[in-house]
């Protein structure tokens, strides 16, 4: 492995990070306000993408193609899906089901999960869907000796990054965030000081939600994506959640860079693992630290 | 005693069955081993931790029995099922030694993982595994007796059947020994269990390594009936399956993973004949309805109405 392909593994890394980092927010986001375990994250990554995909090139047919649109048109696609089925999950589906143990609240969302793998199927049907148009729009950058595409190498990083810092930002500095973290520490104690527990929940997932979608819709243009994907984005942010620790979000940054980074380099060094880096990441990571990387101690209750 | 009778009368009658519709049989059989796992996944669910990574198990045999029968053409398929079992068994137990310090989503988690290397492994390592195409599993002699395509699903069936009502024998003796009790004791307050000077992690290990061989047993079937081996039974949405089928079906009695793989089963076939392309979709609505109005499963509900009629008859 020479310096080159070193490079070239970590600009893969980063920009395939940043795209995890995204569903993995929102995933964490989610399961920290709601303790649901939300597999229809997948679905979202999914529906996101193709959506964006379809959306890109209804653009392009009506003579919409200038670059800014063309952004404009991921971003779109992220809100509407991500609004739209947050609102339907959360409203309809799991308030219906939000006094169940949390082992069927799980079994909830993946039926909702297997529901939306066929509704994709049906509407997009089964060949691979992608929209490269933006990326070669916005042209390669050269780092030392190595070529990469801006889109990767800046617009991805760029999104997630402020994506992280803007969530910061809403949990720490305004009313509705520190609600959000309140409500995280210890519900009933929340609710009993005038939160609105229902508001605040909607809330947060579908911010949840829009990450999830803004995840897919910003990966279409670099990967293409077929029937599955949403399975196997869904496994690999749990990976990223539980290794970081979960409701962890600063956690899920670095280990989404981590896990990035790790499979990435494992495409040139040990190309029959490359999938199961992740996995085997996690497992490590658990042995050590039994709750995850940045958990910290809890104390017991009897 | 009566749900024990009712168990092999319908045990009798799905044999019949078999016999006199020859096409059925392979489907009974892959129904049964949907049972028969899901019946495993329900040991560790008693404790409250569930598993997203069971299938692996069926899969671990699967393949055992796939590399014994390329090793040893010439060997017996009940000693293939014996060894892939023990094998699948034995990958329970070490790996039981790990997961049973993790709870809740961890748990689930960790089982999937481990299942995802395992499915990703099979699928790269070409050469030794055959990739995603699968290795094929030549029908072998069963018992010792050398048999055409038709007898072999016969016997199989009746081997099945067996395994299945030993199964459901050893589910409610199991639940009612001082361990299963110890395990539901362990959803309850496991700080309490440990109190009482019982080691939680080997009441989990214990149970988790059960599970893992009726699982690993289901898998072994499932290589020898279907005759072909894939990295998908280990897969992720697979081990969903069985978790959708134990809660499907309800765990509170044996018969209920049963149930449930067999409404599984014909919600499938319903669907590919008459909705191709939405079984899923009608699979997660079972579910979600199921959840919502029974979620005690299909036999929770049943013993529950069969409570109260009991109990206005008396009052």
């Amino acid at each position: 492995m020479n310096l080159d392909m070193l490079l070239l593994g970590i600009a893969d890394g980063i920009s395939y990070a940043g795209l995890l980092f995204l569903v993995s927010l929102g995933l964490t986001l989610i399961f920290g306000v709601l303790g649901v375990l939300n597999i229809t994250h997948g679905s979202l990554y999914a529906l996101g993408g193709y959506t964006a995909a379809s959306l890109t090139a209804f653009a392009m047919h009506h003579a919409l193609d200038k670059t800014p649109v063309l952004f404009l048109v991921l971003l779109l696609a992220a809100v509407v899906v991500g609004v739209l089925m947050g609102l339907l999950l959360e409203v309809v589906l799991l308030r219906y089901f939000q006094k169940k143990d949390p082992v069927i609240q799980l079994l909830v969302t993946f039926a909702a999960f297997v529901i939306f793998e066929d509704f994709q199927k049906l509407v997009w049907g089964s060949s691979p869907y992608s929209a490269g148009e933006i990326v070669s729009r916005l042209g390669t950058v050269e780092l030392f000796d190595v070529t990469y595409t801006v889109y990767q190498m800046v617009v991805i990083p760029g999104i997630a990054l402020a994506s992280y810092l803007g969530l910061l930002f809403f949990l720490k500095k305004t009313l509705w965030g520190k609600q959000t973290v309140a409500l995280t520490h210890h519900r009933e104690m929340a609710t009993a000081l005038g939160v609105d527990v229902k508001k605040v929940a909607t809330l947060v997932f579908v911010l949840g939600a829009v990450l999830g979608a803004l995840g897919g819709a910003l990966a279409v243009p670099v990967s293409a994506l077929s029937p599955g994907v949403g399975a196997e984005m869904i496994v690999l942010s749990f990976t990223v959640v539980a290794s970081a620790g979960l409701g962890q979000i600063t956690g899920a940054l670095i280990t989404a860079l981590m896990i990035g980074l790790a499979r990435s380099m494992a495409v040139y060094v040990l190309p029959e693992l490359d999938v199961a880096t992740p996995y085997i990441i996690m497992l490590i990571v658990l042995l050590i630290r039994p709750n995850g990387l940045f958990t910290v101690a809890q104390s017991r209750r009897i | 005693m009566k749900t024990g009778l009712f168990s092999v009368f319908s045990a009798l009658v799905l044999l019949v069955s078999g016999i006199f519709f020859p096409w059925s049989k392979t489907m009974l059989i892959i129904g049964l081993c949907y049972g028969l796992s899901a019946l495993g996944v329900a040991i560790p669910a008693k404790s409250g931790q569930v598993s997203f990574g069971h299938a692996m198990f069926a899969c671990v045999a699967a393949y055992s029995v796939a590399f014994i029968a390329r090793a040893f053409p010439a060997m017996d398929g009940l000693l293939l099922l014996v060894l892939a079992t023990l094998f699948g068994t034995l990958f329970s137990a070490l790996l039981g030694l790990f997961v049973v310090r993790y709870r809740g989503i961890f748990f689930g988690m960790l089982n999937l993982a481990v299942s995802m290397v395992i499915v990703t492994l099979l699928g790269k390592l070409y050469n030794l595994s055959g990739g995603t195409d699968g290795i094929r599993v030549e029908r072998p002699a069963l018992m010792g007796m050398l048999t055409d395509r038709s007898e072999f699903e016969t016997l199989l069936l009746v081997l099945t059947l067996l395994v299945g009502l030993s199964a459901g024998w050893f589910y409610q003796r199991f639940t009612q020994s001082a361990t299963g009790e110890a395990l539901a004791g362990l959803k309850s307050n496991e700080t309490r269990l440990e109190y009482l000077g019982i080691s939680a992690h080997k009441v989990l290990w214990v149970g988790y390594v059960w599970s893992g061989f009726w699982v690993s047993l289901a898998g072994a079937i499932f290589a020898l009936a279907q005759g072909l081996v894939t990295p998908d039974m280990g897969s992720w949405t697979r081990s969903g399956e069985l978790v959708f089928i134990m809660i499907l079906g309800g765990a509170s009695h044996a018969l209920g993973p049963f149930v449930g793989a067999a409404v599984f089963q014909a919600v499938k076939l319903f669907a590919s004949a008459y909705m191709a392309g939405v079984w899923q979709m009608l699979l997660g609505l079972t579910l979600l309805t199921v959840i919502a109005v029974a979620p005690d499963g299909i036999l929770g509900a049943w013993q529950k109405r069969r409570e109260s009629l009991r109990q206005g008859a008396s009052s």
